[in-house]
This record gives structure tokens, sequence and C-alpha cells, in this order.
């Protein structure tokens, strides 16, 4: 059940994730988390917080905080060793290189006491992509530019203190994208921002990419995000992949519970019974105390004694879940 | 981070156990010792700590009947140690209690009131810094003459500030829970607030506060008595021991070695015991300091 | 910065202001008579008189503070009661002996400290680093007399390298004169060493746990790297503060080092004053040593708009 099965991109995928897991001493944060990237695709990556989607983001980039460790294997297009196992400093030429991150919260991303220009240049000038700081520091105004920051000149020579939340994440995306990654990784890059601005990110975020042909990895529990952004969506629950598949596939006839759930509190028009908006009933438990079998049992309207066993993987190609009761089947 | 905070109760309270670590119980042995040696010096010391022995000077350790041996006018050097821990508790205690008395309410005052009132409090505090306890004490000695008292009051004030700015910080955090300003709309007086809500919430902290102050304290007064500046003779001291044995340094280095030995594991127990407070009161601050 | 800065500067003077009241208050309000201590019990009312006269302290109060404190800044701190000499001079002959002791023990706290601190703080989780901790936890606990004792019995008394005392002018002869300060210094400085390493552990690793290091690490600097580039400064910012109030702690402590080794700096001319009831002596070197205190703290203030840019252009 490890393996989750994938539509197999023409070109080989940019990334390839295989049974990853994260763990903290003993208990499992992250576990059996499978799946593959193509080239210039965008995935999103969906789940309640708490699920296990930055874990597995850090996991990608070696960065998880101290005391966790990941197992499986990752395997990065034109990097020829596994990730995991790779040594931190051949591991530190591919950061910032090859994969790139946006993290969630912008106020606290960047160096306070560094000027915003010297910070983009840095990354270039650490990659050897630019010749020299002069070169770095133009094309660190040119990133500016192209993120769409208002008089980048001055934006470069300006402490972060001084930009807005929105502002702080453009520049992040400038660093992220300057050495022209393969892939993205976002994590929530948009939900600590002001609603006004959110839609704006998003759309540079797309369009950068798409430009570029980079391969993103789009972390979110907005539904709607993921609608407008990707192709591809991974449902992750209690620190596992539940559901895989195009985007209107899963959203349109989701079969998985938990995915059913999602959807369900994503609508703002379905209301229940006593005319409340629909919630998943519950809160997600905390890393480590999810039950086993199907982690969503202890919240799931149609579990039953066979959900106590790991649900298998199944569904036809392309649309993949672990439930023993799907959406749509009868018991 | 998040997961320690998503704890329940009950395991937060079986990982306080645990805790209970190092730093406390090695402090707190090391603090039970010099109280204890201070406690039994009361009833009893194994010579007369002041009598002058004149026909054993500098006797060497474990002779006739001295187990520490004697100093250069013929003192009991063990008897001498543990008297010198009363002086050093006592002035250690009179000290952070007129620091804790004058500085806390000054602290609450100031983060209950804010605006000018609190701006005048603590810029009286920021002058008072630039008064360490040795410059007060020696002048107050210069105009008093030295004694206990003077040490005491210097080395009190001195520490005032530190007591103010933990009151002030710790107030500020209180003012803005839901109990407070629950009782504020329900009209409490500003008193009845800072004894009921207030003092309770940041006691634990000025405790900690207290035992590291406490470890400064006992460093003024020996700096002090080692200048000529805190308890006169013949009262026993440890500051004074170790400088009446510093020219003995090449023939008799125990002497010095003894009370500075005394020194120091005081000033570790109390400045460990407050560490190790801290850290068993505050899990978040666990791997700081 | 202009604004902050100004306003520190106000602070500054209005502190030292209020300083030399107090300093002056507190030696004013004394029982003794200098004019009586001076000529002895035996003097006729006569002669106390015109020997009161003669010092001025027949003059308001308020008349002879303001002719102490108009003084002050030209560096004429009176003349003394006792000795007949100028107070001025006298500061300033010792204040260079104060100040190179500091200056040392300062460095050598530094150099001590921020290796030690940072390794404790990386590898806080391994053995190593916890030692490191205990280590400075122990010199935490030495006064600076103690260490200064500790070291002559090791350095004079048993290996007879270094003497155990005395001083002499840098330009008579430098060897010496480096030779005199070392152990004075080391005292000073190791034991302010450990207190500050302590400092620069909780701030390294509280900057370790910053999320701009991870976005550092994300851009492709190893972990050193990142903390050297990234953490140096930030961290610097909360060190700084004790780093001003270990030089206060520093310039107090030499009052005790200076009299173990018999260094002729502030602090034994201060006990010397004290020794000789010479309190315009005492009055003029607390003054000094209280200025002293004040302008660390500015500069420190300074230092912390420099370092941090949030601080520039606010207040
Ligand atoms: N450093 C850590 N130590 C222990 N548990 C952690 C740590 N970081 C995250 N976790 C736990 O792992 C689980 C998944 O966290 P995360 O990946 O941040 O979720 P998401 O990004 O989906 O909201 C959570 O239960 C969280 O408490
Ligand atoms: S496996 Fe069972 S518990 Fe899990 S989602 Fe499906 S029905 Fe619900
Ligand atoms: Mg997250």
């Amino acid at each position: 059940m490890t393996h989750v099965p994938d539509t197999a991109v023409a070109t080989g995928p940019v990334l390839t994730v295989d049974d990853l897991g994260v763990q903290v001493g003993p208990v499992n944060l992250v576990q059996g988390v499978g799946f593959t990237i193509g080239s210039g695709e965008r995935l999103g990556l969906i789940g309640e917080s708490g699920s296990g989607k930055s874990l597995t983001a850090l996991a990608l980039m070696g960065l998880l905080p101290e005391g966790l460790r990941a197992s499986g294997s990752i395997r990065l297009r034109g990097v020829p060793d596994d990730l995991l196992g790779t040594g931190e400093r051949r591991l530190a030429k591919v950061r910032g290189r090859t994969v790139s991150m946006v993290f969630q919260e912008p106020m606290t991303a960047l160096n306070p006491v560094m000027r915003v220009g010297d910070q983009v240049a840095e990354v270039m000038l650490l990659h050897g992509t630019r010749n020299s700081r002069a070169e770095a520091a133009a094309a660190a105004v040119d990133l500016l530019d192209r993120v769409r920051l208002p008089d980048p000149r001055a934006m470069a020579r300006a402490f972060p203190h001084q930009l807005s939340g929105g502002q702080r994440q453009r520049v992040m995306l400038a660093i992220a994208l300057a050495n022209d990654p393969a892939l993205l990784i976002c994590d929530e890059p948009t939900t600590a921002l002001d609603v006004t601005v959110q839609a704006q990110m998003l759309d540079l975020i797309g369009e950068l990419a798409a430009e570029r042909n980079t391969a993103l990895l789009f972390i979110t529990h907005d539904l709607a995000v993921v609608a407008t952004v990707c192709q591809r969506v991974l449902v992750m629950y209690g620190g596992r992949v539940v559901e895989t598949g195009d985007v209107y596939d899963v959203f349109t006839t989701p079969r998985h519970r938990y995915t059913e759930g999602l959807i369900a509190a994503s609508d703002l028009s379905v209301v229940d019974g006593r005319g409340r908006l629909r919630t998943i009933p519950g809160a997600v438990p905390n890393g480590g105390e999810f039950p086993d079998g199907c982690v969503f049992r202890t919240r799931c309207p149609a579990a039953t004694t066979r959900c106590e066993r790991t649900p298998e993987w199944s569904g036809p190609p392309g649309h993949g879940f672990a439930c023993w009761h799907p959406v749509g089947e009868d018991r | 981070m998040t997961a320690l905070e998503n704890t329940s109760p009950a395991a937060r309270g079986r990982r306080r156990w645990r805790r209970l670590n190092a730093s406390m119980l090695v402090g707190g042995a090391l603090v039970a010792l010099v109280v204890l040696a201070a406690l039994v010096s009361f009833v009893w010391t194994p010579h007369d700590a002041v009598h002058v022995d004149a026909a054993h000077r500098l006797a060497p350790a474990l002779s006739d009947g001295y187990l520490l041996g004697t100093d250069k006018f013929g003192r009991d050097v063990a008897s001498q140690l543990l008297v010198g821990a009363r002086t050093t508790l006592f002035v250690g205690i009179v000290a952070v209690g007129v620091a804790a008395l004058v500085g806390t309410p000054l602290g609450v005052l100031a983060g209950m009131a804010g605006g000018w009132l609190s701006e005048i409090v603590m810029r009286a505090n920021d002058l008072l810094f630039a008064f360490p306890a040795l410059l007060l004490a020696i002048m107050l000695g210069a105009v008093f003459g030295a004694s206990t008292l003077t040490a005491m009051i210097a080395i009190g004030v001195a520490t005032i500030p530190a007591f103010a700015r933990v009151a002030r910080g710790q107030t500020l955090g209180v003012m803005h829970t839901e109990y407070v300003l629950a009782a504020r709309a329900a009209g409490r007086s500003r008193l009845a607030i800072a004894l009921r809500h207030v003092l309770p919430n940041i006691a634990s902290i000025l405790i900690v506060q207290a035992s590291v102050s406490f470890a400064i304290a006992i460093l003024a007064e020996a700096a002090l008595s080692f200048l000529g500046f805190g308890t006169p003779p013949p009262t026993p001291s440890w500051g004074r021991m170790l400088q009446e044995s510093q020219e003995l340094l090449f023939s008799t280095p125990r002497l010095a070695f003894l009370p500075g030995l005394a020194i120091a594991l005081a000033v570790l127990g109390f400045n460990l015991f407050g560490d190790g407070l801290r850290d068993w009161l505050d899990p978040k601050l666990r791997e700081h300091r | 910065m202009g604004l902050y800065l100004l306003v520190r500067a106000a602070v500054l003077v209005v502190s030292t202001a209020v300083a030399s009241v107090v300093v002056f208050a507190v030696m004013a309000v004394l029982p003794g008579d200098p004019a009586e201590v001076a000529l002895g019990v035996n003097a006729t009312p006569e002669a106390v008189a015109a020997k009161r006269a003669e010092f001025g302290t027949d003059r308001p109060l308020v008349t002879q503070f303001l002719d102490w404190v108009s003084g002050l800044p030209t560096g004429d701190f009176g003349v003394s009661y006792v000795t007949s000499d100028h107070i001025g001079p006298q500061i300033v002959d010792r204040l260079g002996v104060t100040l190179w002791l500091v200056l040392f023990g300062m460095l050598t706290a530094l150099v001590v400290a921020v290796p030690l601190g940072t390794a404790a703080a990386v590898r806080h989780r391994s053995v190593g680093g916890l030692l490191l901790s205990g280590l400075s936890q122990v010199g935490v606990a030495v006064p600076a007399f103690l260490a200064g004792i500790l070291l002559v019995f090791l350095f004079a008394v048993t290996l007879r390298v270094l003497p155990s005392g005395g001083y002499t002018p840098l330009g008579e002869d430098p060897g010496a004169w480096f030779q005199q300060l070392l152990l004075p210094s080391l005292s000073l400085g190791l034991v302010q060493g450990a207190v500050l390493s302590r400092y620069v552990r909780s701030a390294v690793l509280d900057v370790m746990r910053e999320d701009y290091i991870r976005t550092a690490r994300a851009k492709g600097l190893g972990l050193y790297r990142a903390l050297w580039r990234h953490g140096a400064r930030n961290a610097a910012i909360p060190v700084v503060t004790v780093l001003g109030l270990q030089l206060a702690t520093l310039l107090i402590g030499a009052v005790v080092v200076e009299r173990v080794f018999t260094l002729p700096g502030l602090g034994s001319l201060l006990l010397d004053g004290v020794a000789n009831r010479d309190l315009l002596l005492v009055q003029g070197t607390v003054m000094v040593l209280v200025v002293a205190v004040l302008a660390v703290n500015f500069l420190v203030d300074v230092l912390y708009a420099v370092l941090d840019p949030r601080l520039r252009g606010a207040r």
C-alpha cells in the first residue's frame, strides 16, 4: 500500500517520492507517502491543518526540524542519488538551485537585518548563476520587478520590516525563482496574507511557474485555490495520502470519505439540518495520535469495524484512494 | 514546538516531575548544605569561631583537633566557615528581601499604571542601574563607616531594578489575560486586582529572580568583605577570610581555597536552583540560559 | 536614526545630571565636617570657621553643588580637603590603568564567550554541549577576585611565569606592562566570559530556530554558514545589551581586582580615598565611575541602532 500509483508523465518526472515517512522517536508523523510530479506539472497538496503537509514539504527540502527523521526515497531529476541519505553538503547545492520553497509565514521568513536586494542576490551568488556581485544585484532588481513589486530599485535597498506581508512574500518568490529551479514548493503561500492580495499572489505564482515550465508542489487547505492553480491533487490526512487524481475528478466525484467531507465543508451553499455550514465533525488529532487502520475512522460517518484494518489502495488509473467504503459504493 | 503545547495537562504534569532535573537537584542540595551549615553554627561549632589560639597559628588541617587547621591568628577555619555561612545568608536574605519588597510593588505599579508613571519608575530604575552594589556600599561605607548594615542596604538597593524589571514585564503580560480583563470589567479596584490576580501569577517568576539575586548578593557580600566594606571583624565572613589569607598564598594556599570554595559552591547552588526552577516552571525556556 | 540617537543622548545627559545630584547628596549628608576632620578635635571654633571658609563648606549646599558640578565637564573635581592636591589630574592619571584593565577584560570575555557559547548552542543536544553549559555555570559562580587569587596561585606561585602584582606604565616598559596586566585582565575576563557565554548560547539557540535561518538553508547555505551569515548579526543584538551591563560590571569588578593585584587604578584611588576619609576624592571618583556606566549604556543604544535597522527611523 505504500506506493501510490500515478499517471506517468512522458518526459519523466521531475520529482519521484516513494514511501516517504517522517518520524519523531518511535512516532510516525508522515507515513507511506508517494507521488510524482512531471516537469511543468502543478500538483496540489490539500488536507486540514495538522495532516502532515508541511512536514512532507520540509522532508523534500531536507529541512525537517531538529529531532525529526525522514525515511523512504526522494528522487529529483538531474540529481544522481536519492536525496534521503545524501550528505548535507551536497544537499545544500540542490536547495535553492534545483528545488526551492516559499514558506507560509512571510513576516518571519526574511532576515530582518539584511537588505532585501542582498537577500535575493545571495541565492544567485551562492550557486554561481551570476558571475559578480554587480550582476547579481542587477538581476535581483530585475526579479523584484518580475514579481511585480513597485519601484524595485528602492525595494532592493529596503529592509524587510519596511515591506508589507504580501510584498515580503513576493520577495520570497523572487528568491525561490532566482535560479530557475525545476521544482518550486509553495507551503500555503497565501494563508497569512490579506484576502485582497491572495488572488494576485496566486496569479503571479501560476504565471511565473508556467513561463519557466517550473514544476509546482502547491500546499494549501483551500480547495478553491487548488481548483484554480493545479492540475492534479493529493489529499492528505493523518500523515497519509488518502486520495489522488485529476483535480476535476477528485472534486466532482470524490471517493474517499475524508475528501468528501473536505469538499462538503468548503461548499458554502451546503448547510446542515439546523442551517449551519457543514464541517467535518471532530478535531484533527495531534501527530502520532491518529487511530490505526484507517486514520480517518474516528471522524468518519461511514466507518465500520472493517476500517480497523488499513484500507488498500484502489481505484482506476489516475484516480486512487484508500477507503473500505468509498463514496458511491454500497456496503 | 506545537507538539509540546498540545499535550494534555496530565502528560504535562508527568513531564514536569521528570524534569525535576539535575539543575534543581544539585542546586537545591548545595543551597541546603549552606543553610544547614548556617543553622548548625547557631548551636554548635567545633571551636569558638572567633577564639584566637595564639599557640596554634597556621595549624595544618587535622592537627591539634583542628579539622581544617587554623588561620594566621590561630582561629579555627572550620568554625569560621560555618559561621561565615550564617553571615552570607543573613546579608543575602535581608538584601534580597529589601529588593523584593521595594522592587516588586514598583514594577507591578509600572506595569498596571502604564503612561508617565510607568515611565518615571522605569527611568529611575535605569538610573539606579548605574549605581552597582559595590559603589553604593563604598559610598555608604565612606559616610557612615562600613558595617553589615551598609552592605545589606547597598546590595538590596542595587538589586531593586532587577525585581522591578521582572515584575513589570510579567505584570504587562498578566494585564492582558482574560481574567484580569474580566475583573476590570467587573469594576474591581486596582489594589484588589494587583493582590488577587497579578501577584499570584507573577510570584513564581519572582521566586526564580530571588534565587538568582541571592547568588549575586552572595558575590557582592564576598567582594565587599574582601575590600573591607562588609561585615567588620571579628564576625567571620568568607570574603574577609579570603582577603586575610591572600598574603599567605605562597605558604598556606588552603586558607584562601577553602573560603573561595565555599563562596563558589554557594553561588553555584543558588544559580543552579534558580535556573532549574525557571525550567521547571516554564518548559518553553528549557533549552535556554 | 537621528531622533532615536537624540533621545538616547538626552537620556544620557539627564541621567548624568540626576546622578551628580545623588552622589553629591549622599556625600553631603555625612555627619562629619571636613574642616573639623582636617584640624582634629582640639581646634578652636575660630580656626574651624576659617577652615570652613577656606574649603568653601560654609556656603549653602546648593552653591557648593553648583560649584562642584560646573567644574566636572572641564575635569576640575576640586581640591582635596585632606591632601590639598587637585583631584582631577589624579583621576585622569589612574583612569588609564583601569581602562586598559577593562578593555583587556572585555576582549578576554568575548574571546571566551563567543566560540564557547556558539558551540554549546549548536551542540546543545550532545554531551559536549552539556559539559560546556556546566562549565560556564561553574565559571559564573567564581567571583573575579577569587579567580585572581587562583590565577596568582597557578601562574605566580606555582609556575612562577607571571608577576603577582604591581604596575609599570606602558611608556616605560611595554613588556612588563603587558605581563602585569595579563593576570588581572584574565581574572576579570574569564568570569565575565562565563556569564556572557550563557547569553551567547541562548541567543544562538533562539536564532537557530528562526524562520529566516530555514530560508537561508532553503537557499542552499549549510547550517553553519547560514548561522554565520544570517544569524550572527541577529544574535548580536541581545548579546550587545548584556555586553553593556557586563562592561559596567567589569568597571566595578576592576575596583576589586586592582586591590588583588595592587594596580594603581581608579579602584585603588577610591579605596585610598575612603581610607583617608578624603570625601571629595571619593565623590569625584564615584562620579567618574557612574558616568562611565551611563556612557556605556548610551553606547549600547547606539550600537543597537547600528545593528538593528528596525530601530533606525523609529522613535
Ligand atoms: N517538530 C515537531 N515535533 C513533533 N511533532 C511535530 C513537529 N512538527 C510538526 N509536528 C506534528 O506533525 C503533524 C503534522 O504537522 P504539519 O506537517 O505541520 O501539518 P500541516 O502542514 O498539514 O498543517 C502535526 O500533528 C504536528 O503537531
Ligand atoms: S476506510 Fe472506513 S473509516 Fe476510513 S474513510 Fe473509508 S469508510 Fe471512513
Ligand atoms: Mg502547514
